[in-house]
């Protein structure tokens, strides 16, 4: 059952990938090209593409039979969680041995325990209903089949993140996870933002796996193995202990713990590392919520959690994550105040609850932490997928001083984004309401007062650009053109059912689960999966915070809302204003605190000038110089001078012998002859 | 085996010469003929070469399929034989043949002539990997320098004759201080024996500095490392695609395959003594060229330049000294046969159709060529190191390896990682994906089967030996085993020595 949960997406990538593309029906012959005479290449020499533009005109099934294939999956995942509900259990399941080499044993496995239950079924779910939308977003697309084996090949990637048993096959996942990721956005590929925003995702995202290789390469160094039961079982014995690491002694969990890390602030997009994900958003809107959103960029939070074991021994590493997630958190909820693009909004959003997952984490409350990623898929996918509704509903348009009054024309799209948003901004009993506040509180109750402050001042920005958005999108006078206007319409029901799905997920999954996760079952529930701190159960005593820190993030959360209700329904010329007098504030928000520019001057150019430099000069002038051109110019000028010398004329080799025979006679008598 | 397995695949290419000597006249008949003969010569060495797989000892360090006979009125000997370490370059090397046959197949000058020397130097290729006999090897190994300075020279492009010839004086140069160094080893020894020096090299510490230096001004040159790498962009530009895929896949590996068979076993204490060394040039090989590959604007003179940031994994890997690290560096090379072939037989495709290898006069690819884009991208992804492909296994053991001996050579390597894919996905980006506006490309056709037929078997191996590298790593594992614990026992008792000098 397990293997068929994470086999059956490849399966259908493969057969949707291979045999639904039209990659092998419009093969060329030879005669095409070396222009032979063979008689039948010329009839077809016009070529595949030319015939159709945009527009799908293949079978179907291959969405049928990926989305058929990812709901089988997400059921039996959603009856391996029950399961564990009632009785929390690990499996492993060896599949294939991997890389073997001396005492390197890394083989494919599964690994099931509770924390990988809800991964799968937060995966599956989340998986199953965007492909389930796909069909009606993408399923006109002319690569459709395309677009279908990338989300399933994707879904299988994660699965294989989420299941595996050593840190070879996450880093397997992790990368097959950020390749797809590279390809979605890049799915338009003849848009060239699209383009830049595909490179730029993988190469960021690379910089964080250089952190996380080098942490695996120590953790092989420090434990001779890079299983996760034995590095588990043998942390314990490293602790107090060095480890050399670049002419330096380093304490060894807290070095290791930083390195992995790093890899989790670059595929959660993480303060220093978030340049990507706004960009991300290039990609098809179901590839947002799927991947930007609920699964793949929580891979990082999912890590940390998978090596909770190795964090609780490493406090300044935890020290580190709580500061970078309180920071992240703050910063792209500040960012997400001014931007204009629905989507990019959502994408700061997303950054930022990120930022309190890993706070969560921090501070040692790692079943918060995953609550909050669990809760968050569900809201965070209804929002991006409901924006995908509204952005097909205005024939393509994303930004949000082009729509407004919205609400009654599309009404059902409206309900449900309203859902998302009192999820996201932790409105009572609400699935964001209990693991929000919950990582708020675990916050204070650790002390890390410094998180606390931000984190509630991150829920009032939060609370403000999400009634921003819904404000500016759904209500108020409509600002788009007639045109566009006419053809705003109700996406098709293949579309609203997962909303109505995830929505349900929004307003419930926190009540029904919260028990397990944070509540009073969450030991037995969490089983040692993830190694939950003291602070777990000084949450659960109802005198464990203070009421005024208690209430705080409710109050942060009314009070934007009623910022966002006075700026963009009662005075929409306020916001305008305020943009002017703190103008510089402003654009430092809307440029995101200039990280990209920051990057591409202090990073990327120099790099490039530096390639260019050791290539023309290094290569060219020095190497070649000095080395064969050199040489062949220095062999070329004697040989030269040795041409000058053969005159052909008589006379000077007479002369040149004379003065030979001179100096021979005269070298006999005065010196040799002694 | 009772007969000479490895004699018979060595020279087996010679017969196929002899046949396609027998062909006579030029017309379209003799030249298919040929063709076929040349394809068929290749394929059966591969499919024979194979039984020395079948029939290999996985738990056995030592030589296999041992011939030994006369040579040269008793001075030298034929000495044939496999280990680990060289078994797996003879079944890449048979196997890249017919591919690359197949890649020339529409070759229209000298046709003959070129089948010829491809085949002979498929012997040559091999016989490197499998002679145990010191001059047996310099033979082979400098033999193989002629096809190949062919192959460059008449079927290369425009600034072939520069590009050959820098290439035959830099190899050169480096071998005849090999063949000196040989020489020193064969008077001291009394022999030229390989078996025999590894099993008791026993050089004094001094003089293995200097036969060492001597070996790696050959090997260093083969593989190419930084600095004296500069002819291998000029060798790929100018060379016909299945020239581009020989060298990148095979004789590049010869620097590698040397370091393994004969610096590392014979002169321990100078390979530790120059680990360093080996390091810092390893380093800058993968920083420095990786950031001239970003700039490149030769589609083959980027791939070259890959080729030589990927090598740098392998010498460090080489000497680190580590059993992952070898392991890694060994795996990397046959990994880089495959992908390196591939990559330059992607280039050969669009060059076929367009006759130019900027990548500014292309764009846009992926509208008219899906198969050709999912081909390259697997490929390039196998450039970059992914995972689950065969790319990854090397790079990450290489390193993993590393990392335990040295921990800022690993750090400062692994930049090697992002680099890697700034530079790939850069070029991908430039040639694949895009609008296709450039009118020459409107009717550019997607890969033909003839051209799926070599690239197709080279995606499976990338994809199966990423997945599952057993196969491969179990055939060197215990003789990488076994040499490791010989150096370290050479360099323990020399630091012994040194001790008790002291004392």
């Amino acid at each position: 059952m397990y293997q068929a949960i994470v086999f059956l997406p490849l399966l259908g990538a493969l057969i949707a990938g291979l045999a639904g593309t039209k990659m092998f029906r419009n093969m060329g012959s030879d005669a095409q090209v070396y222009g032979e005479p063979a008689g039948h290449g010329e009839a077809h020499a016009g070529g595949p593409h030319d015939d159709h533009h945009g527009h799908y005109d293949g079978p179907p099934w291959p969405m049928y039979l990926t989305t058929a294939l990812l709901f089988i999956s997400c059921v039996l995942s959603w009856i391996v969680f029950l399961g564990f509900l009632k009785e929390p259990q690990l499996v492993k399941i060896e599949v294939l041995r991997w890389v073997n080499s001396g005492d390197l044993h890394a083989n494919w496995a599964l690994r099931i325990d509770t924390l990988t239950a809800v991964m799968l079924v937060v995966v599956t779910t989340i998986s199953s209903l965007v492909h389930l939308y796909s069909i009606g977003y993408m399923g006109h697309d002319e690569h459709q089949p395309r677009f279908f084996a990338f989300l399933s090949l994707f879904t299988f990637a994660m699965l294989m993140l989420v299941t595996s048993d050593n840190l070879l096959q996450l880093f397997f996942g992790w990368e097959g996870v950020g390749l797809m990721s590279y390809l979605l956005i890049g799915f338009w590929y003849t848009r060239d933002s699209a383009n830049a925003a595909a490179i730029k995702a993988f190469v960021v995202n690379r910089v964080g796996d250089f952190g996380f290789a080098l942490g695996i390469f120590g953790t092989f160094y420090v434990f001779n193995s890079i299983d996760f039961d034995t590095i588990f079982g043998a942390a314990a014995g490293q602790t107090g202990k060095t480890i050399h690491f670049l002419s330096w002694n380093f304490d060894t969990l807290t070095t290791l713990g930083l390195l992995l890390f790093m890899g989790a602030m670059g595929k959660s997009a993480q303060f220093l590392l978030h340049t990507w994900l706004p960009d991300a958003m290039e990609g098809p809107t179901p590839v947002s919520a799927l991947i930007h959103a609920a699964t793949m960029v929580t891979a990082g939070v999912f890590m940390v959690a998978r090596l909770s074991p190795l964090y609780e021994l490493a406090p300044y590493a935890k020290e580190v994550i709580v500061i970078i997630g309180a920071v992240t958190a703050f910063f792209a909820a500040t960012v997400a105040l001014v931007q204009n693009d629905i989507k990019r909004v959502i994408a700061y959003s997303t950054c930022s609850q990120l930022g309190y997952m890993f706070v969560a984490l921090g501070v040692g409350a790692y079943g918060a932490g995953i609550f909050h990623l669990f809760t968050h898929a569900f809201f965070k996918a209804l929002m991006f997928l409901g924006s995908g509704s509204v952005i097909h509903a205005m024939s393509g348009e994303q930004d949000m001083r082009k729509m407004g009054g919205l609400a009654p024309m599309i009404r059902v799209t409206w309900v449900l984004m309203m859902v998302g948003n009192l999820a996201l901004t932790g409105f009572p009993f609400t699935a964001g309401y209990y693991s929000k506040d919950a990582i708020i509180e675990a916050s204070f109750v650790s002390s890390s007062y410094f998180a606390f402050t931000l984190l509630v001042a991150a829920a009032f920005c939060t609370s403000f650009y999400s009634w921003r958005l819904a404000f500016m999108t759904f209500h108020g006078e409509s600002r788009s053109d007639h045109h566009t206007l006419e053809h705003v319409h109700e996406s098709p029901r293949v579309m609203l059912i997962p909303l109505f799905v995830l929505a349900a997920g929004a307003l419930l999954a926190g009540y029904i689960f919260k028990d397990y996760f944070i509540g009073r079952r969450f030991a037995e529930f969490w089983n040692g999966a993830v190694a939950n701190g003291p602070v777990m159960a000084a949450m659960e005593k109802d005198s464990a915070i203070p009421a005024w820190a208690g209430w705080s993030p409710v109050v942060a959360m009314v009070a934007g809302f009623a910022l966002a209700f006075l700026f963009y329904i009662r005075d929409t010329s306020l916001p305008v204003k305020l943009a002017a007098r703190h103008e510089p504030l402003y654009k430092f928000l809307l440029n995101k605190w200039y990280f990209d520019e920051l990057y591409w001057n202090f990073l990327t150019r120099p790099a490039m000038w530096l390639g260019r430099f050791l290539w023309q000069k290094g290569d060219g002038r020095v190497i070649d110089g000095f080395g064969p051109d050199g040489v062949s110019a220095r062999v070329i000028d004697v040989t030269r001078g040795a041409v000058r010398l053969q005159t052909g004329y008589v006379y000077h080799y007479a002369f040149a012998m004379m003065i030979g025979v001179a100096a021979l006679i005269s070298w006999f008598m005065f010196g040799g002859a002694r | 085996m009772s007969w000479p397995i490895l004699s018979v695949v060595t020279f087996l290419p010679l017969v196929g010469v002899l046949f396609i000597l027998s062909v006579r006249g030029d017309d379209a008949v003799a030249l298919r003929n040929i063709r076929w003969m040349a394809l068929w010569t290749t394929l059966v060495t591969f499919l024979l070469s194979l039984l020395i797989w079948v029939n290999f000892d996985n738990s056995n360090a030592g030589f296999q399929f041992l011939e030994t006979h006369d040579w040269l009125g008793g001075y030298a000997g034929y000495k044939m034989g496999v280990d680990g370490i060289s078994m797996p370059f003879v079944i890449l090397t048979t196997l890249l043949m017919p591919i690359c046959i197949l890649a020339s197949w529409h070759i229209t000058s000298r046709v003959r002539e070129y089948m010829i020397a491809f085949l002979v130097l498929e012997t040559l290729m091999v016989g490197v990997f499998t002679s145990l006999d010191l001059f047996l090897f310099y033979v082979f190994f400098e033999a193989g320098l002629i096809p190949m300075f062919l192959i460059i020279g008449v079927w290369g492009g425009p600034r072939r004759v520069y590009a050959s010839f820098k290439f035959f004086l830099y190899t050169l140069l480096g071998s005849v201080l090999m063949l000196l160094a040989m020489i020193y080893m064969y008077w001291q020894h009394g022999s030229g024996d390989i078996v025999a020096l590894l099993a008791k090299p026993g050089f004094s510490p001094e003089a293995q500095k200097w036969l060492w230096l001597a070996f790696f001004a050959s090997f260093a040159v083969k593989l190419p490392m930084w600095p004296v790498h500069t002819w291998l962009p000029d060798a790929h530009v100018e060379a016909p695609t299945a020239g581009s895929v020989i060298l990148a896949a095979i004789l590049l590996k010869m620097g590698g395959y040397g370091f393994l068979r004969f610096s590392l076993p014979m002169f321990p204490d100078a390979s530790l003594y120059f680990q360093n060394f080996v390091y810092a040039l390893s380093i800058v090989a993968i920083v420095y060229t990786s950031l001239v590959a970003l700039m490149q604007e030769d589609m083959k003179k980027l791939i070259a330049y890959s080729s030589v940031a990927h090598m740098g994994f392998v010498t460090m890997g080489i000497f680190a000294m580590t059993r992952q690290a070898i392991d890694g560096a060994i795996f990397q090379m046959i990994s880089h046969g495959f992908v390196s072939a591939a990559l330059f037989l992607c280039v050969g495709v669009v060059y076929d159709r367009m006759h130019t290898r900027e990548i500014a006069a292309y764009g846009g690819l992926v509208n008219r060529m899906p198969l050709y884009a999912a081909v390259f991208m697997l490929f390039t992804m196998a450039n970059v190191g992914l995972p689950g492909t065969s790319g990854f296994v090397g790079e990450f053991l290489s390193l993993l390896g590393t990392f335990k001996a040295n921990s800022w050579v690993a750090f400062l390597a692994t930049l090697g990682v992002i680099l890697s894919a700034c530079y790939a996905l850069w070029l991908y980006r430039r040639v694949i994906f895009g609008k296709l506006e450039k009118a020459s490309l409107a009717h550019i056709v997607d890969m033909t089967p003839r051209e799926l037929a070599t690239l197709g078997p080279l995606a499976v191996l990338t994809v199966f030996f990423g997945v599952y590298p057993g196969p491969i790593l179990d055939i060197f594992g215990t003789t990488v085993a076994n040499l490791l614990k010989s150096v370290e026992t050479a360099a323990a008792t020399a630091q012994h020595l040194a001790i008790a000098s002291l004392q």
